[in-house]
């Protein structure tokens, strides 16, 4: 074998490469008792080729692919629409105390008062934060938040006897929105933004009538600009016997400055991976619960948390229910840290919003000079850039930044999206980080823009200090490799 | 206590830098008359100390197994997570990042997906598996939605001992997917092949459980090929600690297997997260919810991992897309991953094979009478002679939660127990929920 410097970082052996066979790091107890036979037509008939190592090479095996991954424990991660902050630690303390961690969720109510109880309370604190007064804590994630939310609302007018199959959403909205429409059953209708970023109100106003069963916005939206109108665009859906519901994912910029509910919104999703600090785990677990006003309380998913008197329990008699979204009550772990960050700040989560907006405004106003800025605004959490003059006077794309961007030791921002943005770069700070690492940000985009006249095959090639070059993401979708196939595996690294 | 960076000093910078005098004036974009004009009414800021104190409180109100010797299952079990899989839950680098939507950033996360995926693959004798779901429910709507875009049958047929749970979100997201649920009942803790078959006419697929939710052993083979037979899907739910020693899915006809994970790898968590598995024979890839991670090669011809096959998903086909999802449940998902390789073949058949024999000398042990005729893995309903809830309230006075009371889900079975062993528990503990229910049922 011949010496590579990095090389160990460059190339990463497969857990199934490293087995050997009759290796073994787990030992489970053997009680000494008969086995009984399963009946052969039940019995495994070759057994599963799982990994066979020792405990060392597990552990250094998964090292290693740590080593591979870039966390905002790594470095900044300016993702935006993400809200990737800081992850508090104690909170990964507190969710293995075994009170929380080893408690059974069929367990009786009355020896899990301790659980309900903080169930009860992050209730009652997300109640507070979206303005209105019902919460269900079960959906899995922001995306079963939105499918939840447009289950309440079809619940809502089949109570009424109304039949209405449109909703109505932003061009500028998550890709999360129109999928989700599509699996509650109901029609698309999309609406325009105007030049200041806000809903066209003249669009609107042509589009929403009595089969409109409502609108799904984000408010902030994607462009990381709250919606001047948003008083006028309730009314409209309102007047029309329609419903608002509240996309959260970019709620961190407005906790303790602008509720949903006052906003004239009746039904609110919640992320809390994103503004309640649940570590996003490179992709979940996340937590998705649902507010809704008084009207659609009925409808909410069982179980609830009730309390009667001193005691909390689980309500599973709810005849008007949308039925379950996930199992049990909801995912727990979740909700221990999302409490524990929101017990943490406090009334102070304004001051949390409030910085997250200032963050991002620093960076828009250190960036303007040097990219394209589609809306020119104060912007809230976020702000969309464009690589426009970028890919017509250098011929490098938004994609080419966010790859330069890692040989800075630092994430892209989010490209391409919102859509309605030509060579779109979103950029969300949040609150968490200090201005050394906002100004490291701005010089390495500085530094992009000037490579990007200078030597613009730096950008085309990038990234250069990662483990891997650019990938060929075209292959991937035309000759699909999704697992290990063992010996017939295609032998691909050279 | 708050995370917040940023010194006075610096905010001011900010502020001038951005050419306002205040954070007030960035939100003046907000309207006027939806602006929040008071303080949140939230309980006091807690400094880190005050706040573990206050936890401990919560938690120290909750009996979690450690206090009281637990038969509980019925969905979620006892196993033992073994402390390998702490390297994945506590590497920042895994802990905090986000989906792996830049390649380049996350091969670790990437790579450690596409290993999860054949993990998935081998237990069940599927094809292709996705990145997760949200849990053991969801990826049971996931697979109906499958089931009815390729065949463009809207029925679906679900095993009434199907972990009710499951039932119930099927039924919930099925008015969104246009779908029928039809349910076919028991016969003496098993569905019969016969009757499921004249269900599964003109059905897009059925779904079952091996072990079922009353702990019996389906005729997983047969009730697949009536499926298959009538033309419709056969779709196993299975328990991923029992596929050491129980047969896989593909092995007997099924096009789909899925399942929740807790069982390998995830603590009890009153009830989540946890992660769901959704796997299935390659012709369906297409239609296939979630994430999916693929290999490729980079600039070099170095192998490299990268989302695949994402024209399914909502970022890029939105409202055509074949799920909404975006976060799943990655994190679990790879502690099942360390759980199952620091198992390997050997451990996991172990794991079996001890729960197969605690599950019989309970049997042998308990002084009542097993309810069904049909073999077990870990789970074993016995009848007892005063209502099962009765039982548990009297069992919980010894330090003994004997098991979960069928009766919440089934009607006629008030005086039904669902006792649950796993690899962790002893001849003694057994010995001991005997003498317990001995003398709670007298």
């Amino acid at each position: 074998m011949t010496v590579e410097p990095g090389r160990a970082w460059r190339e990463s052996p497969l857990i199934f490469e490293r087995s050997q066979a009759g290796r073994r790091a787990g030992r489970p107890p053997r009680p000494q008792l008969p086995v009984p036979e399963l009946p052969e037509s039940l019995r495994r008939s070759r057994p599963p080729r799982l990994p066979e190592l020792s405990e060392p090479e597990i552990v250094r095996h998964f090292t290693a692919l740590a080593d591979r991954t870039f966390g905002v424990d790594t470095g900044f991660y300016p993702l935006g629409s993400c809200t990737m902050k800081h992850n508090p630690r104690v909170n990964e303390r507190l969710v293995g105390l075994p009170g929380f961690r080893d408690l059974h969720p069929h367990q009786e109510d009355e020896a899990a008062q301790g659980a309900l109880e903080l169930m009860w309370n992050l209730q009652g604190m997300l109640a507070e934060i979206a303005g209105l007064p019902a919460v269900t804590l079960q959906p899995a994630a922001g995306s079963q938040g939105e499918l939840t939310g447009l289950m309440l609302m079809r619940a809502y007018f089949a109570d009424r006897g109304e039949e209405r199959d449109t909703i109505i959403t932003a061009d500028t909205a998550h890709g999360t929105n129109p999928a989700s429409v599509t699996m509650s059953g109901y029609r698309l209708e999309k609406v325009a933004t105007d030049v200041r970023g806000n809903l066209d109100l003249e669009d609107l106003r042509g589009k929403v009538n009595e089969r409109t069963a409502g609108l799904m916005l984000t408010n902030p939206s994607t462009l990381g600009l709250f919606d001047e109108g948003i008083e006028e665009v309730s009314r409209i859906f309102h007047d029309a016997g329609a419903l608002l519901y509240y996309d959260g994912a970019n709620l961190n910029a407005v906790v303790g400055i602008s509720r949903p509910g006052d906003m004239g919104f009746d039904i609110v999703h919640y992320n809390l991976h994103k503004t309640f600090s649940q570590p996003h785990g490179g992709g979940g677990p996340g937590g998705g619960p649902v507010a809704v006003r008084d009207s659609i309380e009925p409808f909410l998913p069982a179980p609830v948390v009730v309390r009667d008197g001193d005691m909390f329990r689980l309500d599973h008699d709810r005849p008007r229910s949308i039925g379950r979204v996930r199992g049990f009550a909801g995912p727990f772990g979740v909700f221990v840290r999302a409490y524990a960050f929101m017990r943490s700040y406090g009334p102070g989560l304004k001051e949390m919003a409030e910085v997250s907006v200032l963050n991002a405004n620093y960076l828009l106003a250190k960036l303007r000079e040097d990219y394209d800025l589609p809306y020119d605004r104060h912007c809230m959490h976020e702000f969309v850039l464009s690589a426009r003059h970028l890919k017509r006077e250098h011929g490098v794309t938004a994609l080419d930044v966010a790859k330069r961007l890692m040989d800075y030791s630092i994430h892209p921002p989010t490209v391409y999206f919102p859509l309605v943005v030509p060579e779109a770069l979103m950029i969300e700070p949040t609150e968490t980080e200090p201005k050394e690492r906002l100004d490291a940000f701005v010089d390495a985009m500085k530094a992009i823009a000037r490579e990007a006249a200078e030597s613009p095959e730096i950008l085309r090639e990038a990234p250069h200090g990662r483990p891997v070059r650019r990938l060929d993401e075209v292959r991937a979708a035309k000759q699909p490799v999704l697992r290990y196939l063992f010996d017939e595996h295609p032998a691909l690294v050279g | 206590m708050s995370y917040l960076s940023l010194t006075d000093v610096e905010r001011a910078e900010l502020l001038a830098a951005i050419g306002v005098s205040s954070p007030g004036e960035l939100f003046e974009q907000i309207p006027a008359g939806v602006r929040f004009d008071r303080e949140l009414e939230l309980p006091p800021a807690l400094g880190e100390a005050e706040l573990v104190r206050h936890m401990e409180g919560l938690a120290s109100r909750n009996v979690h197994t450690g206090l009281e010797l637990s038969f509980l299952g019925a969905g979620v079990y006892d196993h033992y997570v073994p402390a390998v899989v702490d390297v994945v839950l506590t590497r920042g680098e895994f802990l905090t990042a986000y989906t792996p939507y830049q390649p380049e950033m996350s091969q670790g996360t990437l790579q450690a997906i596409f290993e999860y995926q054949t993990v998935v693959c081998e237990l069940t004798g599927m094809d292709v598996s996705n990145a997760s779901g949200y849990d053991g429910c969801t990826v049971a709507a996931d697979a109906c939605f499958v089931a009815k875009s390729v065949s463009d049958r809207s029925k679906v047929v679900l095993a009434e001992t199907l972990n009710p749970q499951i039932r119930q979100v099927v039924k919930t997201y099925a008015p969104g997917f246009g779908l029928e649920v039809v349910e076919v009942p028991h016969a003496d803790g098993t569905i019969d092949p016969e009757r499921l078959a004249s269900a599964a006419e003109g059905a897009a697929a059925v779904l079952f459980q091996q072990p079922n939710f009353l702990g019996c052993l389906e005729p997983a083979p047969e009730l697949a090929e009536a499926a298959s037979a009538a033309g419709a899907l056969p779709v196993a739910h299975v328990d991923p600690m029992s596929l050491g020693v129980l047969e896989a899915p593909g092995v007997y006809g099924c096009a789909m297997a899925i399942g929740e994970g807790q069982a390998a790898g995830n603590w009890l968590s009153y009830g989540g997260p946890h992660y769901g598995f959704l796997a299935m024979r390659g012709e369906y890839v297409r239609r296939m919810p979630g994430r999916l991670v693929g290999e490729t090669v980079d600039a070099d011809g170095r192998r490299g991992f990268v989302l695949a096959l994402q024209t399914r998903e909502q970022h890029i086909r939105r409202e055509k897309a074949t799920s909404n999802i975006t976060t799943n449940q990655t994190l679990l998902a790879l502690a099942g991953l360390a759980t199952l390789s620091w198992l390997g073949p050997d451990g996991l058949r172990e794991v079996g094979e001890a729960c197969l024999a605690l599950q019989a000398y309970a049997r042998e042990r308990i002084p009542l009478e097993p309810v069904f005729a049909a073999p077990s893995f870990k789970e074993v309903a016995f009848r007892t002679p005063i209502p099962a809830r009765e039982v548990v309230r009297r069992a919980r006075e010894h330090g003994v939660h004997p098991g979960y009371v069928l009766g919440r889900d089934y009607e006629g079975m008030d005086d039904v127990l669902l006792v649950a062993v796993t690899e962790k528990r002893t001849v003694e503990e057994v010995d001991r929920l005997a003498e317990v229910l001995e003398e709670v049922c007298r």
